[in-house]
């Protein structure tokens, strides 16, 4: 859920070469080539000169500095007006913000056992609101989730975890929807933001977890706060491109009727935007979902904490229950704020007399839910989730059967194909990436950034390789990129195989969405365990951990892209004779290149932010360092420093793959 | 259409008027009696912080039930991890922790120079940190317990990630660790893996068992999963005082580590009945392990845990709030 679809702005100018495209390609595939012929022939003469490995304890300058820094922000915090006027206010905001809610739905309050709204109140207000702003399926859909949730002994947590979910989106988009609208309409501040948005969502949270509770303190504000940063971008992205795509024409036309700024803006452009910035809205849920489990870290209350308990002892049964509990919220969110974004056009698609009954029918409900609220505030059955989750340990015990059961029966096989990819393919790469001298893999790839991305893309890999050399992690950075690089190739396999199996159908599609969902909110560590029997504490763990969260959103983004071919196209090629493999490759994959270029790199940005989840099964490099950082004082810097590479290596590929889009789509 | 809407509300109040009269309880009718709200005001909050694993677990969920039953403190427990539970201290948000792994740095930074937090003396736990081997190996290969013939052993222990050595696991980083510095000093052929967390160490081992493959690894005591599986300890150089002096030339074994309580400076100038609990808290590796297991093995309930202990060791617990 890291990044959202960024899809190649259509305003950016096409660059200049399009035009001689057929010979351009033909030629820049020669040059690809001829790079990395160089760079082997370089690699094998310069073997292991000036690689700039750095051992696991030592510290550089930058790092040193970083620890300082550190250091004395914490020793002067409560002398520092700073501190005492600002970040205490803030905190103190959002503190309130989030213990209201709690209070209400979660948390017994002054003189109460229980929350103000019991269980059925939740559960009428959560039908009638998603009736109101969705439709009735989505209403039955979110009441079933919910009680499912109290079915499985967890309404509780559930509960702390939607109030946490629910400020944090609330802050998030307060920020949110007026950034993306400003950068929406101006390209000054978009080409300003952009860069902070990247930071924010590839910058490992690890490295920021410590610092926000020396600024907020331990407690719910630090938890909402380190989710906002992580949930706001993809709300922010989304509704500038929201913006952007409202034609032109309209807002001309809109224009020479005389309307002022603001009412070309609200009358015009956030309308006509309104479905594309639910999508956004959207986004930021699944964000804030996939915070969970790192937050119970600092003490927020929930699901989290149940994953993180359950974990210690190995308990992959009551993870994987919590987990679910996840999984279901975010499928009724997601489905909920999609019904939401289309409900409209269906509304006006189904005739008048479902909108004349529309009003009666919405005050009624509201009456309905009013009543459940009162009878969960007074009766106790109606508070207290009946039942002692027998549901939810059933779950459990077939969690840990299914899990039992694939650790003493699959692992000769998994062993023997992890040694060949890993020395097939993985070692040579890494070898090849971390023994060359730093300035011929540098040049290397500032030469492919270039030929990929074109000059401008070739400027930003420049300067990304000359900062990844700064932060002293260039040893480790290679090492993750190796994997990275690996871990995408295989994203990529799965997202043209599944994504063309559910763009060609839609029943097939159906039944697989909701797995894909469930893969990228299930909290890492709960797949893991089971894994990490398979295929022990290894590099290739941590590259399956990557693809199981990266390949959903490419086999999604394909899907779409195949599905985006016109039926026309199609047909005439089934006409002329071609049989279904031919459609494949020859018209639809084609086809839908940009799409295919968009996964690619949505695909890396996905596998990035699995890097530091990686270094806690082995992966070593870069996501070690992250978490080392965070576990010991010396190594603050140092796993700083790693976070910054992370992020470095996130803008390079981000840079020279979307220029490459936008090439694909020109 | 008024009318309907008429209807439908009345409809629905009939339907609500029903439901109150044949409601049941109603909420804040048993009086609560569960909170022992007269004795809090004696002791107060006692914030009290939950690093993440079951041992500390343990200790915190004995020393909270105790705190509550016996001393009628309101305990609020923190799940936090360790380097943020110190921080804890200076902000005032935390007010103990009750088992310390060494952690030179964080006493220096938070004891010595913001003088923020105070030790609080020991938890009678003893930390021993080591190289383990899975037990069938020690049964199989008797004389691969002593480091001096690791490297006779060495290509059994070889694997994708070991670059063609012998392969040592560690786990997660924060704990102490000087494994690197063991094999190039002891001149092993070996290379330190990094597995990055508990989960994964544990989970190797227990694999290793299972399906009889090698593994030698970075593993230590108390902890729940040795009564679990009892790995083999591998004899490293004996320790010497002062022979891990620096990091870069050690060439023995880890120093059992005491493993201690710190507590913020503000509390322990409070006179709360919580503190002197946490100061006099002692109990023994057994002690911890038996609630660990009840934790982790038999999936009991952290506070379940700590009354069992508690009413079947109630003396040992009088002489901590005597």
């Amino acid at each position: 859920m890291t990044v959202v679809m960024e899809k190649p702005e259509k305003t950016a100018p096409a660059e200049k070469t399009a035009p001689v495209v057929g010979v351009r390609r033909v030629s820049r595939r020669v040059v690809v080539a001829a790079i990395l012929v160089v760079w082997l022939v370089l690699f094998a003469v310069l073997r292991g000169k000036q690689t700039l490995s750095l051992a696991s304890a030592d510290l550089t300058d930058l790092h040193r500095w970083f620890n300082d820094v550190n250091d004395s922000i914490g020793a002067d915090r409560n002398s520092n007006p700073f501190f005492l006027y600002f970040f205490n206010e803030i905190r103190l905001v959002i503190d309130n913000l989030v213990t209201f809610i709690q209070e209400l739905i979660s948390q017994p309050t002054e003189g109460r056992p229980v929350p103000q709204v019991g269980w059925l109140g939740v559960v009428g207000i959560a039908g009638y609101v998603s009736w109101a702003v969705g439709n009735w399926r989505v209403a039955l859909l979110a009441m079933a989730g919910l009680t499912f949730m109290g079915l499985q002994g967890l309404w509780q947590e559930s509960m702390d975890t939607l109030a946490l979910t629910v400020s944090a989106v609330f802050v998030a988009l307060l920020f949110a929807i007026p950034l993306g609208v400003w950068a929406g309409l101006s390209d000054r501040f978009n080409r300003i933001v952009t860069p902070f948005l990247d930071f924010m969502q590839t910058m490992p949270t690890f490295v920021y977890l410590a610092p926000i509770t020396l600024f907020f303190l331990i407690g719910p504000a630090s938890a909402t706060i380190a989710t906002v940063i992580y949930a706001a971008p993809p709300a922010i992205r989304i509704t500038a491109h929201a913006i952007r795509a409202v034609p032109e024409t309209t807002v001309e036309a809109a224009d020479s009727l005389g309307a002022t700024r603001r009412q070309a803006l609200l009358k015009v452009l956030l309308p006509m935007s309104k479905r594309t910035v639910v999508m956004g809205v959207n986004q930021s849920i699944m964000a804030a979902l996939a915070m969970v489990t790192i937050t119970a870290l600092i003490d927020a209350p929930g699901l989290g904490k149940t994953v993180v308990q359950a974990l210690q002892s190995l308990d992959v049964g009551t993870a994987f229950n919590a987990g679910l509990a996840i999984v279901v919220m975010a499928i009724v969110l997601d489905r909920v704020a999609t019904a939401a974004s289309t409900r409209e056009e269906t509304a006006r698609g189904s005739g008048g007399r479902f909108q004349a009954w529309r009003r009666p029918l919405l005050g009624a409900g509201a009456v309905a839910a009013l009543v459940l609220v009162y009878l969960s505030h007074t009766y106790v059955w109606a508070a207290e989730f009946p039942g002692d989750g027998t549901v939810g340990s059933k779950i459990a015990s077939a969690a840990d059967t299914a899990t039992t059961w694939a650790q003493d029966n699959l692992s000769g096989l998994t062993n023997g194909f992890r040694d060949t990819l890993t020395n097939g393919l993985l070692n040579p790469f890494q070898t090849l990436l971390t023994d060359s001298p730093w300035w011929l893999v540098g040049a290397a790839l500032i030469g492919l950034g270039v030929v990929i991305g074109g000059w401008r893309a070739g400027v930003t890999t420049a300067v990304c390789v000359g900062l990844l050399v700064a932060t002293g992690m260039w040893s480790d950075a290679m090492t993750t990129l190796a994997s990275s690089v690996v871990a995408t190739v295989l994203v990529m396999v799965f997202g043209v195989v599944f994504g063309v199996w559910m763009g060609r159908s839609m029943l097939v599609d159906r039944l697989l969405r909701p797995t894909l969902d469930a893969a990228q909110v299930m909290p890492p560590f709960v797949y893991l365990v089971p894994f990490l029997a398979l295929f022990g504490a290894t590099r290739f763990t941590a590259i399956v951990a990557a693809i199981v969260y990266a390949a959903p959103v490419a086999i999604k983004i394909i899907a779409d892209g195949v599905r985006a071919v016109p039926e026309t196209t199609v047909e005439a090629a089934t006409s002329a004779g071609c049989n279904t493999w031919q459609i494949i490759t020859k018209v639809q994959l084609p086809m839908s290149r940009s799409a295919l270029t968009l996964a690619t790199n949505q695909g890396l940005i996905y596998v990035l932010s699995m890097v530091v989840v990686g270094g806690l099964v082995g992966a070593g490099a870069l996501g070690y360092d992250v978490v080392a950082g965070f576990s010991q004082s010396e190594l603050y810097g140092k796993g700083l420093a790693a976070g910054l590479a992370i992020v470095l290596l996130g803008v390079m590929f981000d840079r020279i793959t979307q220029a490459a889009a936008r090439r694909a789509s020109a | 259409m008024a009318r309907h809407w008429r209807a439908g509300a009345a409809g629905l109040a009939v339907l609500g008027l029903t439901l109150t009269a044949c409601g049941g309880a109603k909420v804040g009718d048993d009086s609560s009696g569960s909170d022992s709200s007269g004795s809090s005001g004696k002791c107060g909050t006692f914030n009290l912080a939950v690093n993440p694993w079951v041992g500390y677990e343990a200790n915190a969920a004995v020393i909270a039930y105790v705190a509550e039953k016996d001393l009628g403190c309101t305990v609020k427990e923190k799940n936090l991890k360790e380097e943020i539970a110190w921080q804890g201290f200076g902000t005032g948000e935390v007010d103990a922790i009750v088992e310390n792994w060494a952690h030179d740095d964080l006493k220096k930074k938070y004891i010595t120079q913001q003088k923020v937090a105070v030790e609080a003396g020991p938890t009678g736990n003893k930390g021993q940190i080591g190289w383990y081997v899975a037990p069938w190996m020690a049964k199989k290969y008797p004389d691969i317990t002593d480091w001096k013939n690791l490297n006779k052993y060495a290509s059994l222990f070889k694997t994708s990630e070991s670059g063609g050595k012998g392969q040592v696991l560690d786990g997660d980083p924060s704990y102490v660790s000087y494994d690197a510095a063991l094999v190039k000093n002891l001149k092993l052929d070996y290379k330190v893996v990094q597995a990055g967390s508990e989960p994964a160490l544990i989970q190797a081992f227990r694999q290793a068992e299972a399906k009889k493959t090698p593994l030698l690894g970075y593993f230590y005591e108390p902890q729940w999963f040795l009564a679990e599986l009892p790995l083999a300890r591998v004899k490293l150089p004996d320790y010497t005082k002062g022979c891990d002096a620096d990091p870069e030339k050690v060439a023995c074994d880890y120093a059992i580590d005491p493993l201690d309580k710190i507590v913020s400076k503000k509390f322990a100038d409070s006179g709360s009945p919580a503190y002197s609990l946490v100061k006099n808290f002692n109990w023994t590796n057994d002690d911890q392990n038996l609630v660990a297991k009840y934790i982790a093995v038999d999936k009991m309930k952290p506070e379940a845990a700590a009354k069992k202990w508690v009413e079947a060791n109630r003396s040992k617990v009088d002489a901590w709030i005597k």
